[in-house]
């Protein structure tokens, strides 16, 4: 690989690179993000790879192994471009048909195209889905264009053409000023102006300084972290590089969790490639400027999300939080003003420079600019990353990109901003989803999980799992936050088996107060969040469970009862002999039925009712 | 030379207090009492018990946030409330939690009895480890032992030394002992091992249930 000494060695070096790609007619991208791995990606890129390689066309197609596309639920998934098809859930078996009728022929495999599930109608590239259509793709939609493990695919779509701009065209203050004014802020969740937090960094006394980039990615059902850094990690790379630069620092760390093996293994290959091509160390750019990033592995604990947990994490101690009435921006990493950001943030950051902040800020609400990155799970036809501007309403995202539900059942709530966020009920869909409106709902924007739930979902189970979740998070240093969570648990426990009482609610809602007041950091602070927003506004639901020992939901199940109905049972038998517990009695041909005292709830008799019989109350 | 010091209102009164010392310092200082248990003097605050939270706001107004001020140094202009209905709430609600883990640990009945507890809400637990990590920072700080530290996380937590095997850095010097308030076996009075005790800052029982008549098992201050 070449070294890039100057600004115009690094264009010339585009220009080869783009010239180089023109000799390619044809590019086939396959996705290789971790969802997709799941699917098999692997083995249909081996095919492709085997295929081309078998006909002799090496030098005229280009075989991409690319980063998350978002849509994962539809994975494996592989477009041919220049023509622009997108094929979906692409097997093994598909390869030699693509090659051969796509490839050479360009012909459509209908089979392999989407299918709106509405309209019924096959739509050819990604333009045409709807879960692409209302999405806004700044940050995420490099990854389908290039592959992460390739500098030169990066160079060649413009990447580090930001950061040469902010080393030649701008001093460290005014990259500041155009990120203050730019309007972005913190993607991790809480928010904070981005470049305001740089600024103090740079004002705050002391001759060392670090950077640091949060992909330490916890929540349940949450993954645009790890796609980022795993699809795209230069473009992590060269917003770390401006910021350092803008902050002084000549030292960074990448914090990333050791359970995203795909997202440290491309970080680590884009480090080495970035050192190669003189990107990172002595003289970055023949700009006089030495910065070096490494990548810290993390246990995978929960709290060490949490910044001055991650800080110690980083110096080799237990991974716990302390006091923060000194921030980290002044006394952060080994005691030196350290900068933190996330990596949806840090990835942002050569999209302003490059663009400039008055393009940035005209996108999204007043106080919240830019777009963010929602991971869409939940009870919703599309699932997937999905990358929207900010101001976007809930229903706009849940019923437009989601494709609303699925089985035809109502959707009754979100969970936005995973443990530390709440539940907005559907009441509230119109409601623009920025920073600040999250929060005056009671939930936040967080990492960006996004749990859409339908009526098949019981709030006090969900709240329910939060806190267990964050109880086994917890690193147990402050009373509140481990003692606490653990009597939350307990007493939501009894409230699902039935055991709850009129004290029950009360003495809930005042230990999470409580613990939200009180807690040392943020997990324990926002650990209620979960339980408040589901009283708040699912109030009856805990009622029905105390006062009616029900569960509208019927998923409790200490509290649901099986029975057979007279009328519908046909006395076949088949209840009887899946019945683990032999709690079924009946002869054939008559009215079979349950005997409570023996039933374990399983569920099986009604899997296998042909006459939906078995009732659930 | 002389010392830098700053302006600070606590509980209505404007003190001059010096510069660099934490909240919980410059109130002792004027004998105003904020309750603590994992705070203890020459070793380092660890704010782990919550307990001593006081109200912290600012001179002109504005929003106020909670926070431990074993570990908040003071500030000009600063206004702390260390008896506000917000914070008391929170205590009572800390020592509940507190003493239904911890109900034989005598801290853990004297914070209750302070904070005025007549019931506990929660079903009773008998852990003697209150994981205040006093014996950890004396045996770091003071003794250069090293031998101790908190192994597990969150509901698995405890004390323990490098693999569960003595290391030769300790030197059985017992400091950690010394300073464990989980060694105070409570006064036994007429409470059953492992219940809410606190009788001796009822009035109306008192008299019967203390054995000894000396009320000794109330300790005015902190017992540390």
């Amino acid at each position: 690989m070449r070294r890039i000494k100057s600004r115009s060695d690094l264009e010339r070096w585009k220009e080869e690179i783009l010239s180089k790609q023109k000799e390619y007619e044809v590019v086939v991208s396959v996705c290789g993000g971790t969802g997709c791995h799941a699917y098999g990606c692997k083995k249909v890129r081996d095919q492709f790879a085997k295929g081309i390689r078998k006909n002799g066309n090496g030098r005229r197609i280009r075989l991409k192994f690319t980063g998350c596309r978002g849509f994962c639920e539809r994975g494996p998934i592989v477009t041919v471009q220049p023509m622009g098809i997108f094929y979906q859930k692409v097997r093994e078996k598909d390869v030699p048909l693509i090659l051969s009728e796509t490839i050479e022929k360009g012909k459509v495999l209908e089979h392999l195209l989407y299918q709106d599930l509405v309209t019924n109608q096959k739509a050819t590239s990604e333009k045409e889905i709807p879960f692409y259509q209302a999405q806004h793709r700044l940050v995420l939609g490099n990854n389908g264009l290039i592959e992460p493990t390739e500098i030169e695919d990066y160079v060649g779509i413009g990447g580090y053409g930001a950061l040469a701009k902010a080393f030649f065209e701008m001093r460290p203050d005014q990259i500041i000023d155009e990120i203050k004014a730019s309007g972005l802020r913190g993607r991790g969740g809480a928010g904070f102006p981005t470049g305001k937090k740089w600024e103090d960094c740079r004002n705050a006394p002391g001759d060392v300084k670090y950077v640091i980039c949060n992909c330490d990615e916890g929540d349940p059902g949450a993954y645009m972290d790890r796609s980022l850094l795993e699809g795209n990690p230069h473009a992590v790379l060269e917003g770390m590089i401006i910021g350092a630069f803008a902050i002084g620092a000549n030292r960074g760390f990448i914090y990333v969790r050791h359970e995203y093996p795909l997202a440290c293994k491309n970080a680590e290959a884009a480090i080495t490639q970035a050192r190669r091509a003189g990107l990172l160390g002595k003289n970055v750019l023949g700009s006089g400027f030495d910065f070096d990033v490494e990548i810290s592995k993390g246990g995978g604990a929960f709290v060490c999300g949490e910044s001055t947990a991650l800080i110690a994490s980083i110096e080799g101690r237990v991974g716990e939080p302390r006091s923060k009435q000194i921030h980290t921006v002044t006394q952060g990493l080994w005691g030196k003003p350290t900068n933190l950001n996330n990596v949806e943030t840090w990835a942002n950051i050569p999209l302003i420079i490059d663009r400039g902040s008055e393009w940035f800020s005209s996108i999204g609400t007043e106080k919240s600019k830019g777009t963010k990155i929602f991971s869409l799970v939940g009870k919703v036809k599309n699932t997937g990353l999905v990358e929207v501007p900010m101001g976007i309403t809930l229903k706009k995202i849940i019923f437009d990109i989601g494709g609303g539900p699925q089985n035809g059942k109502k959707i009754k709530a979100v969970q936005t901003g995973g443990p530390s966020g709440g539940c907005i009920p559907a009441s509230l869909f119109d409601l623009p989803v920025d920073f600040d409106s999250l929060t005056g709902v009671g939930s936040m924007m967080g990492s960006g999980g996004m749990i859409v739930m339908d009526e098949g979902t019981c709030m006090v189970d969900v709240a329910k799992y939060f806190v267990h979740f964050l109880e086994e998070e917890s690193c147990g240093k402050c009373l509140p936050c481990r003692e606490g969570l653990k009597r939350m648990g307990e007493i939501l426990d009894s409230i699902t088996e039935g055991k709850g009482n009129e004290e029950s609610l009360s003495l809930l809602e005042e230990l999470a107060e409580v613990v939200a007041d009180t807690s040392l950091c943020g997990l324990g602070k926002t650990a209620p969040n979960p339980v408040l927003s589901a009283l708040r506004y699912f109030r009856s639901e805990f009622e029905d469970h105390i006062h009616q020992k029900r569960c509208p939901a019927a998923v409790c199940t200490p509290l649901m009862q099986y029975s057979i109905s007279e009328t519908d049972c046909i006395g076949c038998g088949a209840c009887k002999k899946v019945c683990p517990t032999e709690a079924i009695e009946g002869e054939r041909k008559q009215g079979h039925r349950i005997l409570s005292e023996l039933c374990s709830k399983c569920g099986s008799c009604k899997d296998v009712c042909k006459v939906n019989a078995v009732m659930v109350q | 030379m002389e010392r830098k010091t700053v302006n600070v209102t606590i509980d209505g009164r404007s003190l001059d207090v010096e510069e660099g010392s934490t909240i919980l310092q410059a109130a002792r200082q004027f004998g105003i009492y904020i309750p603590t248990l994992c705070y203890m003097e020459h070793l380092s605050p660890y704010g782990g018990c919550r307990i001593c939270l006081v109200e912290i706001g600012n001179n002109g107004g504005g929003k106020t946030f909670i926070d431990t001020s074993c570990t908040h140094q003071v500030r000009e202009g600063m206004v702390v409330q260390t008896q506000s209905r917000k914070i008391i709430r929170a205590r009572r609600m800390l020592a509940e939690l507190l003493v239904a883990s911890a109900p034989n640990v005598k801290l853990a009945q004297d914070i209750a009895a302070r904070m005025g507890l007549t019931k506990v809400r929660f079903p009773m637990e008998d852990n003697r480890c209150i994981l205040c990590g006093l014996c950890i920072r004396m045996c770091y700080e003071q003794m250069d032992g090293r031998a101790l530290g908190f192994a597990g996380r969150g509901m698995g937590r405890r004390v323990s030394m490098p693999f569960e095997v003595r290391p030769e850095t300790c030197r059985l010097c017992r400091g950690c002992d010394y300073v464990c308030p989980g060694v105070i076996v409570p006064c036994q009075g007429v409470k059953e091992p492992g219940e809410l005790c606190g009788r001796c800052v009822r009035f109306e029982e008192m008299p019967k249930c203390c054995p000894t008549g000396t009320f000794g098992c109330f300790c005015d201050q902190n017992p540390l």
